[in-house]
């Protein structure tokens, strides 16, 4: 409110300033000298001066008659052009109406409309120091962070730190931030369930969706740590999905299916993944309450109707996106590994040979690589 | 304070600028007071909104309110509070404001005290200068907003650009802009008698106190420039003939021969029409100068496609008030009035040559800057036009101007004395002989030329005093005559002498460096030493140093000469962490009118450093003769006096008797 009173003030001084000066001169002011009166004042002022010099020794007699000439020359030329000047001015009420409508109405308008189109008169300022002080809630995100992340620069033994920041990390999509606050708040705080999947996690998302050896090694330390983590079983199957033994991801999400409380709603998830390795989903374990109403047919087929198609899209972008890299600089195994298992996974056996193809002619010197690749290449049924 | 509040001052500065243009133009084209009386006024609240407007920003700057995305782009919350405003105008939006502000103060100036002036004339020199607001106001508003806002606000900022952070940039835009806008108000002068077909005794009056004005600031800016890429950049040099720096020194070139025809045309009512033209010159320079320096149109025609609309703006703008003042004074000069004649021999006739050589001097400049820009951009080749074609051009053009400089001030107005000059010249002669025969003693065999420039530079100055020693009379008259004549001298005569001896003492410098500065090269180690110009630097300790926002690694030499300790010097690289940018933060040490000058290079295999080190020998007089410049140009400028220019009479009546002279005829 305070902002648009403002706003008014100012646009009302501006309209004033056109609005005074025209009223001055309709109370009689008097109008102003043509240009050649101006003038001939000048030279009158010059003359003076000229007088002045003469008398304080400053030129000589005769430069002085010389200046007084010269200027006499000029003052006879302007008289002769003030006389022609004389034009009085008509028209003049018109003129200062219109003047006064432009003002009224111009000035508003342009400047509200253009500012209206530009500006964002309900954003409220944010200086620095204010948002810092300010309490703390979830709105400024951007300062939370940084206040842990100053906190953590003063105090960079501080686990919990780490752990408050991570998953925001996360949300943000700065994953690189996010893996090195868990793996510090894994080193200061010990390693559980929660930070070693939000580790492993950031780490496949980085990945784009591809668990690699990092991420799973994490998921396990997970699982060491609590033996029934659903996140880490469900990566945990992914990844042998990607290594190319569908059976062994069918029976490990099959196991955590039968474990989870029929309404987890990871449950969904899992079952489609199921269903993508071709493994039915496991009967309900005998210690299972008995007539639990397990997810329905619609809550299936609603999911699956959904989910499949935009994930696939997704995976694929990813992994599309990895085959550019890696034909611009292929230098990265991990890379052409992860691109093979990624287009098994997917279905594409062609694409993944082609791929084992390229990345052997990359490494045809290293003997290591080209182990790897092999190994892989047999794992996944692509021959050699 | 809201931001919010600066955008709409600034959008109601527009509506005001646009005001300012058509009403007091068309109340001068109506021979309506009222009108005329508005422009006055709207100038004055123009003046007050930018105010308003540039504050406003420069508290987002000083509170880091990362919710404005110039803020963000340009600063950091650990930058010291100085760099924090000086971030305001460290950027390409930033300074465009900075502009209007000053284009903004000097209307206001000519508002308040214009009081002596025709109305028409200065209803229709606001409408000038509110027609290049309105330019201005557009292009900032519509493609370099500062006040664009950014969901959600960022907690930090991506820091200001390393170079940038230095006391140089609290001065040297400040300056360069108050020179570039102070010639808008000659401009401004120029289109209006072009638009009213008359030049009135009062614009006389009044251009040669702003074109002193802005050119005194220009002048102090391009040293300042010249002096922050000199320990900035770390690589010792003062002038590199780089487009940035030409852009500020065409209109100088413009600005120096705009005030000396504009001293013919208040005197004698001469050069009007050239004059004008030397207006509206120096303002286009200037111009293209500010756009050159902020948008990159020069070092790269790839701007303009990275970022067309504000490229063609850029160019919209241009072709309008050079294109369009251009054509006025193509339409309308033959209708002014030219003024009184001269005989070549004069000291209209000495202005004149000086204009022709500035004026040349602009124009190779303009050529050499602009050359390689058209041909990239007519089939892509790229050339890069060095230093060998800007020495050999203005360079050359430059010896006559030094060497006439001291004949001109010696000229009578109308016709002049050549040989009576030469004659009372002859002392100043004498001295710049036996200064470039010491000077050729003392350098043994160095270059040849050195010694001749020397000279040349000594008869500059010395010229100039010659001058002040002529006009009082001594020699001539009793002693204590002639010391109450000089004291009676207006303080322009002063003035112009202490300018032109400025140049003398700037070229002083400029010669002695190029000529007989000494290198130093070497990777060293703590403990070692380096000599460079008989003087021994030895690095005593290396350190790493950290600052609010920045680490550096500090190295400490002590410096002796023959065995005797002068002192130390600290020359340090720096590694700004926002940006993780490195610049070099040269060490200089001033001995008398020379400096020695360290840089740190890289850290070498094995715990040595790469130094490289300077003796740069009389360096400051470059800056030091700028100075005195800019002074000169101040001192000429409290002279407030009309002053008519009385050609003197011929010799053998005056003599005899002066009672009873015959003017000089008339034109």
């Amino acid at each position: 409110m305070l902002l648009w009173i403002a706003f008014s003030l100012m646009t009302g001084a501006a309209i004033l300033a056109v609005l005074w000066p025209l009223r001055s001169v309709a109370a009689g002011v008097p109008a102003a000298a043509s240009a050649a009166e101006a003038d001939l004042a000048v030279y009158r002022d010059q003359l003076a001066e000229i007088e002045r010099d003469r008398e304080a020794g400053l030129i000589g007699a005769a430069e002085g008659e010389a200046a007084r000439t010269e200027v006499a020359r000029r003052i006879l030329r302007a008289s002769a052009e003030a006389e022609q000047q004389k034009a009085a001015s008509k028209g003049a009420d018109t003129r200062r109406r219109a003047a006064a409508i432009i003002a009224l109405i111009g000035v508003p308008a342009m400047a509200g409309g253009l500012y209206l189109f530009l500006g964002s008169p309900l954003y409220p300022p944010q200086p620095l120091a204010q948002r810092l002080e300010a309490r703390p809630d979830q709105t400024d995100i951007a300062i939370l962070i940084r206040k842990v992340e100053t906190h953590l620069e003063a105090n960079p033994n501080d686990g919990r730190g780490y752990e408050v920041v991570a998953p925001i990390y996360s949300r943000l999509g700065r994953l690189d931030d996010a893996a090195r606050a868990w793996s510090n708040a894994i080193r200061l705080l010990g390693s559980n369930a929660t930070r070693q999947t939000g580790l492993g996690e950031a780490l496949t998302t980085q990945a784009g969706g591809v668990v690699t050896a990092e991420a799973k090694a994490a998921f396990q330390a997970a699982l060491a740590a609590d033996a029934k983590d659903p996140k880490a079983r469900y990566f945990l199957g992914l990844a042998a999905e990607q290594d190319g033994k569908p059976a062994e991801a069918g029976r490990i999400w099959g196991a955590l299916a039968a474990d989870s409380p029929p309404d987890a709603p990871w449950l969904g998830l899992v079952r489609e993944s199921m269903a993508r390795v071709g493994a039915t989903p496991a009967p309900a374990p005998a210690g299972a309450v008995a007539g639990a109403p397990g997810p329905n047919a619609a809550d299936v087929a609603a999911a699956e109707s959904l989910t499949p198609e935009q994930r696939s899209q997704m995976v694929r972008g990813m992994v599309e996106r990895l085959e550019t890299r890696l034909a611009e600089d292929g230098n990265d195994i991990e890379g052409w590994l992860r691109l093979m298992r990624a287009w098994n996974v997917l279905g594409e056996a062609e694409k993944a040979k082609a791929a084992a193809g390229e990345a052997r002619a990359h490494f045809a010197k290293d003997e290591g690589a080209l182990g790897r690749i092999d190994a892989l290449a047999r794992e996944l049924g692509l021959g050699s | 304070m809201n931001p919010e509040i600066g955008h709409y001052a600034l959008v109601l500065a527009l509506a005001v600028a646009i005001l300012q243009t058509a009403l007091p133009i068309w109340g001068a084209r109506t021979g309506d007071a009222a009108l005329m009386r508005v422009g006055p006024v709207l100038a004055l609240v123009f003046a007050g909104f930018v105010s308003l407007s540039f504050a406003t920003l420069v508290t987002a700057y000083v509170q880091s309110d990362f919710s404005v995305l110039n803020v963000v782009e340009n600063s950091h919350s650990a930058k010291p509070l100085l760099y924090r405003i000086t971030g305001t105008w460290g950027n390409h939006e930033g300074s465009m404001l900075l502009w209007v502000l000053v284009l903004a103060i000097f209307g206001a100036l000519v508002a308040l005290f214009g009081g002596n002036l025709p109305a028409r004339l200065k209803a229709n020199v606001l409408g000038v200068q509110g027609s290049v607001a309105v330019a201005f106001l557009l292009f900032i508003l519509l493609t370099s907003n500062p006040f664009i806002r950014v969901v959600p606000a960022p907690a930090e900022g991506q820091d200001l650009n390393p170079i940038l952070q230095d006391i140089g940039l609290a001065i040297h835009p400040p300056l360069l802009y108050l020179g570039y806008v102070g010639f808008s108000i000659t401009f401004a002068f120029a289109v209006a008698a072009l638009i009213e077909g008359r030049l009135d005794a009062a614009w006389a009056r009044w251009v040669r106190p702003w074109a002193l004005t802005a050119w005194a600031f220009l002048t102090l800016g391009i040293a300042m420039g010249s002096y922050w890429a000199y320990y900035e950049l770390g690589w010792g040099g003062w002038w590199f003939w780089d487009p940035v720096e030409n852009a500020s020194l065409m209109p100088w070139f413009a600005g120096t021969a705009l005030i000396h025809s504009a001293v013919v045309m208040e005197k004698r009512d001469a050069l009007k029409v050239w004059t004008v033209l030397l207006a509206i010159l120096a303002f286009s320079l200037s111009l293209l100068g500010t756009f050159l320096v902020r948008s990159g149109v020069l070092t790269s025609v790839h701007v303009f496609a990275a970022d067309p609309s504000r490229g063609v703006f850029i160019l919209a703008i241009l072709i309008f008030f050079i294109g369009g003042s251009l054509a006025l004074y193509a339409l309308r000069a033959p209708t002014l009035r030219q003024g009184g004649i001269f005989a070549p021999v004069s000291r209209e006739g000495a202005l004149v040559l000086n204009n022709l050589l500035l004026t040349a001097a602009a124009a190779a400049v303009f050529v050499g800057t602009l050359y390689p820009l058209a041909l990239e951009a007519y089939n892509g080749a790229k050339i890069t036009v060095g230093p060998p074609y800007f020495n050999l051009t203005v360079g050359v053009l430059m010896l006559p101007v030094a060497f006439a400089m001291p004949f001109g001030p010696l000229l009578a107005w109308k016709r002049g004395d050549l040989a009576g000059a030469a004659q009372r010249l002859m002392a100043a002669f004498g001295a710049a002989l036996v200064v470039a025969a010491l000077a050729a003693y003392a350098q043994g065999g160095g270059p040849v030329l050195a010694p001749f420039g020397m000279g040349l530079a000594a008869f500059v100055i010395i010229g100039a005093g010659v001058e002040i020693f002529e006009r009082a009379g001594f020699g001539r008259v009793p002693l204590a005559t002639a010391f109450a004549r000089l004291r009676g001298l207006p303080r322009s005569v002063f003035g112009g002498a202490l300018a032109h001896a400025g140049v003398g003492i700037c070229l002083l410098g400029m010669i002695a460096e190029t000529s007989w500065n000494a290198e130093g090269v070497a990777g060293v180690r703590v403990g070692q030493s380096l000599n460079v110009g008989g003087y021994e630097l030895t690095l005593d300790r290396l350190e790493p140093r950290s600052g609010p926002n920045y680490r550096d690694l500090t190295g400490v030499f002590s410096v002796r000469r023959g065995g005797v300790d002068v002192g130390t010097i600290e020359s340090s690289k720096r590694l700004f962490t926002a940006r993780n940018m490195p610049t070099t933060e040269a060490g200089i040490r001033t001995l008398g009118l020379s400096q020695l000058y360290v840089s740190l290079g890289d850290e070498l295999p094995g715990g040595a450093v790469g130094v490289r080190a300077y003796w740069k020998p009389l360096v400051t007089l470059i800056w030091l003769g700028a100075v005195i410049m800019a002074l000169g140009g101040a001192l000429s400028l409290t002279d407030r006096r009309l002053r008519v220019g009385a050609p003197k009479p011929a010799k053998n009546k005056s003599a005899k008797k002066p009672e009873n002279v015959v003017p000089a005829p008339a034109e």
